[in-house]
């Protein structure tokens, strides 16, 4: 019952949090409020048992993502133009938000043990774990060890992730885009 | 009516994550600035991952961490892992997204992208 209290606040908190991030205009506000979000969802993370997901939400969520978001603010306008509410993008929010409420009512119950996710391989990991990897974290043995090739791609998806934004925006391209762009201005005065 | 509110009481973790992912899908769409749309983004991601945390938890379970007593019930270790994968997997596109923002910036002068079509369409019309 504790466990549903906890959860209950820090959903109601986040739920408060996007709201007012999706209200306000001033971006750098915003993206203050997107790495608190960030930080709650990591205190719910706790409370979920994921202790290290929530260590990384809280380092690379909270951290990093908010520090990209304020390098690009030194850069671009702070303000945001001011809009009206979109009728059409919140009826098909609505709409698509209504489709998964209902879907989500054929799921098993919340915390249930008996259901099929905690039946198929998650007991062989927990019960191997110490004889076949000798680390007791199961979380550790299956990103490093059952399920290595995934933490492969995913380090692949980070190499091609750093090498596209050095290409769209790092030194290399830069003095083409300044001869490109002065020829422009040229044109246009 | 009671068994409406048994569902609800089963499952209102997942309907309250819906309720910010739609929050964050429609920071996406429906809002022109970029800035704006990547924080929208960041958050439909997080909800997207509480979704598959709260499918792992099991009640009166404890972090998957092995304590050596054979009676500890532990939260399935699966999700974590892939979450863990999709974190950094998504700080990575959220990166190559401010990449194209200041991109665009350079090239636009703005970042709503209502401006931006009408720049684009001003130019077509010079074009003819």
């Amino acid at each position: 019952m504790s466990g549903f209290v906890v959860n209950a606040v820090l959903i109601f908190f986040l739920v408060l949090i996007a709201f007012l991030a999706l209200r306000l205009h001033r971006l750098f506000a915003m993206v203050m409020l997107s790495g608190a979000f960030s930080l709650v969802a990591a205190a719910l993370f706790v409370v979920l048992d994921a202790v290290d997901v929530a260590f990384t939400e809280a380092a690379v969520g909270a951290g990093i993502s908010t520090v990209l978001a304020l390098a690009t603010l030194s850069l671009v306008p702070v303000e945001e133009k001011p809009h009206k509410v979109a009728i059409i993008p919140a009826f098909i929010a609505l709409t698509t938000g209504v489709l998964l409420a209902l879907a989500v009512t054929d799921l098993p119950k919340f915390g249930a043990a008996d259901a099929p996710i905690h039946n198929y391989v998650a007991p062989d990991f927990i019960s191997g774990s110490e004889n076949d990897i000798g680390v007791p974290n199961v979380v550790t043995s299956v990103l490093a060890s059952y399920r290595g090739y995934d933490t492969l791609g995913e380090t692949v998806v980070i190499f091609t992730a750093a090498i596209a934004v050095l290409l769209i925006i790092g030194g290399w391209t830069r003095d083409r885009r300044r001869v490109s762009k002065q020829a422009e201005d040229d044109h246009a005065g | 009516m009671s068994s409406l509110l048994d569902a609800f009481l089963g499952q209102w973790n997942y309907f309250l994550v819906i309720l910010l992912m739609m929050i964050g899908f429609y920071a996406v769409i429906a809002r022109g600035n970029m800035v704006k749309k990547m924080v929208g983004l960041n958050i439909f991601q997080t909800s997207v991952f509480m979704l598959y945390i709260s499918m792992g938890k099991i009640s009166e379970g404890t972090a998957p961490i092995l304590t050596g007593d054979a009676a500890t019930v532990y939260s399935n270790p699966l999700p974590h892992v892939l979450i863990l994968t999709a974190i950094v997997v998504g700080v990575a596109t959220t990166a190559v997204g401010y990449a194209l923002i200041i991109r665009i910036q350079e090239s636009f002068d703005t970042i709503e992208d209502d401006d931006i079509i009408l720049l684009m369409e001003d130019e077509t019309e010079d074009a003819q």
